[in-house]
């Protein structure tokens, strides 16, 4: 498939997600009498459950799953390793950390702001430890193993959270965001979520260049006037703050960093930089289908993200890699 | 045209001091060999040359200016350099992998076009592999991949190149074919340095030969000035045969230990 071909096929399966997504909900309204909401009938019933429930959280997906998917993409390119994803660094469990301290302390229910607030402060907190520890090595493994003591070290402190929950009811809260859901956003998410996302992407989607250069090996890439140092800088800043601000509004959500970037890299050349923006896409059509999916399956409780992305990304994985034999 | 200079330069890595003190200037047109056992130093010298590894004294000079202070794209499309045992880790097309040499001309944001295009294809035909060009680099035998990586090297079209050891997991045919494009890159114009262990190639293509033992620069000449059987003897500590066959410079190798 030529690139073109790719994005704008990539393309329009968003805007299939993104009208789903605005159709689809609990609250059973026809199509004909959004479209009358949309178009600006007075309908105030209608206009709220379009501006204020569905379309915040149709734009976080389409946020959210575009970071996920761009940041997997750009880490298994940088760090050379088909199995990176945005968790590798620490990103998520920092951000998942946060979100957890501000549900065990209350702060949640103070405002809505604090709980993703929160979420993005211990994102930055874990990234300057990974650059203290890191940021001087050239090697992506010193990195990996960096990112890896933090995320485990963010494990624990959730674990210790659950474990020291004062109630069942309070352990429930923290088990359920975990899960990652983009239930009941509004648009103050959306401006929290949005400028970090924006921030995040435009950081990664800049290195298709350096990217491909490094296929060929650190010294190669440097010989190609590649500088390792911005380019490790611009990395983890972007997923640091993206993909932070990604999980701070919508849960941990597994799967999409890692899957997507190994379901569109058939569909390009294989180099690193041309798998950048399809990845976005791709994520951001995951995570909306998956979001429309979680509104349609019927459940006691409505299912969480992270499950689904899950179940419905994990097989399509599997089958890819069974057609794909080698698949790096 | 690059003349590059080396100036008393000392390298070390971490605490280990690599190189001591080598001098040369090295002049556009010229095929120059770096020689010498394993260990010497060969490979550090050639990576200080392309400003990879800093040097702890003494400096390289581009064309008269100091390589710390040209930009890294400016140097990289001055200087070409192939590293040793070079590993490609995805599966990229052969063009794709060549293409990649063609990076420090683009523009930001910008595509390939036809003067690249064209760079990419000289550089397939130079390196016998333009039939190649849509298989996966990966899969490709050892002595394809090395042509392809070395085509990816003279895709940059660089004034001058740096190989480090271009003729390993190469046949013997193709390595005299490697030798003769890097002869006809320099007799064009070219400054080319290439790290050998081949003390016959070495002798038979190279205008001038760096010879290295213990990161000291030990001697630097024509090949028949510093391919002497006496001198590979203490180097190599190894005895040779050196002469000439059908005209042609021949160092063999006789056995080991120089008694």
């Amino acid at each position: 498939m030529t690139r073109p071909a790719l994005l704008a096929t990539l393309a329009l399966l968003c805007t299939i997600a993104v009208i789903l997504s605005l159709l689809v909900g609990t609250a059973p309204l026809p199509p004909a009498r959004l479209l009358a909401a949309l178009t600006g009938a007075n309908d105030p019933v209608a206009r709220i459950i379009l501006f204020e429930l569905r379309l915040p959280r149709a734009l976080l997906g389409l946020a959210v799953g575009a970071m996920l998917g761009a940041a997997g993409a750009a880490l298994q390119g940088y760090l050379r390793n088909p199995l990176a994803e945005p968790s590798v660094l620490g990103a998520s469990s920092a951000a998942a950390l946060g979100a957890v301290i501000a549900l065990y302390f209350g702060l949640a229910t103070l405002h809505p702001v604090l709980l993703p607030a929160t979420a993005i402060g211990a994102t930055l907190i874990a990234l300057a430890a990974l650059f203290a520890f890191a940021g001087r090595s050239e090697s992506p493994l010193t990195l990996i193993l960096a990112g890896i003591a933090i995320s485990t070290l963010a494990g624990a402190g959730i674990s210790l959270a659950l474990n020291l929950s004062p109630n069942p009811f309070a352990a429930m809260e923290i088990t359920s965001w975990l899960l990652g859901s983009l239930e009941d956003r509004a648009f103050d998410h959306v401006r929290i979520a949005l400028p970090c996302i924006g921030i995040g992407l435009a950081l990664l989607l800049w290195n298709g260049r350096a990217l491909d250069a490094l296929t060929l090996g650190e010294d190669s890439a440097r010989s190609l006037g590649v500088s390792l140092p911005r380019l490790r800088a611009r990395l983890l800043l972007g997923v640091g703050i993206g993909v932070g601000g990604a999980v701070a509004v919508s849960g941990a959500i597994g799967f999409v960093g890692l899957i997507v970037p190994h379901l569109v890299r058939p569909l390009t050349d294989r180099s690193p930089g041309a798998i950048l923006l399809p990845s976005a896409l791709g994520g951001a059509a995951l995570l909306m289908l998956a979001d429309v999916a979680v509104r349609l399956i019927p459940a006691s409780s409505e299912l969480r993200l992270g499950v689904v992305t899950a179940f419905l990304g994990v097989p399509i994985f599997l089958v890819h890699l069974l057609r794909e034999r080698r698949l790096w | 045209m690059v003349t590059l200079s080396i100036e008393s330069l000392d390298v070390a890595l971490g605490r280990r001091a690599v190189l001591h003190g080598i001098s040369a200037t090295l002049a556009p047109g010229s095929l120059v060999g770096v020689i010498g056992p394993n260990g010497a130093g060969k490979s550090t010298l050639v990576r200080a040359m392309r400003g990879l590894v800093p040097a702890a004294a003494g400096r390289i000079l581009i064309d008269g200016q100091p390589i710390t202070t040209i930009p890294d794209a400016a140097i990289a499309r001055r200087v070409a350099y192939l590293p040793q045992g070079q590993v490609l880790h995805w599966p990229l097309s052969v063009e794709r992998l060549v293409a990649l040499g063609r990076l420090p001309h683009l523009a930001p944001f910008s595509a390939i076009g036809p003067q690249d295009q064209a760079a990419i294809d000289r550089a397939l035909r130079r390196t016998d592999i333009a039939h190649l060009r849509a298989r996966d680099a990966t899969q490709l035998s050892g002595g394809e991949r090395a042509r392809a990586l070395l085509a990816r090297a003279l895709a940059v079209e660089a004034p001058a190149l740096i190989v480090d050891e271009p003729l390993g997991s190469l046949d013997p045919g193709h390595q005299m074919e490697v030798m003769e494009l890097l002869r006809a890159q320099a007799t064009a114009g070219t400054l080319v340095v290439a790290v050998l262990h081949d003390l016959s190639m070495a002798a038979r293509f190279c205008d001038r030969v760096l010879l290295l033992d213990e990161g000291r620069l030990v001697a630097d000449g024509a090949p028949e000035q510093v391919l002497t059987a006496q001198r590979i003897a203490a180097v190599y500590r190894m005895r040779v045969w050196t002469g000439a066959i059908e005209g042609q410079a021949a160092v063999v190798p006789l056995r080991a230990r120089a008694d």
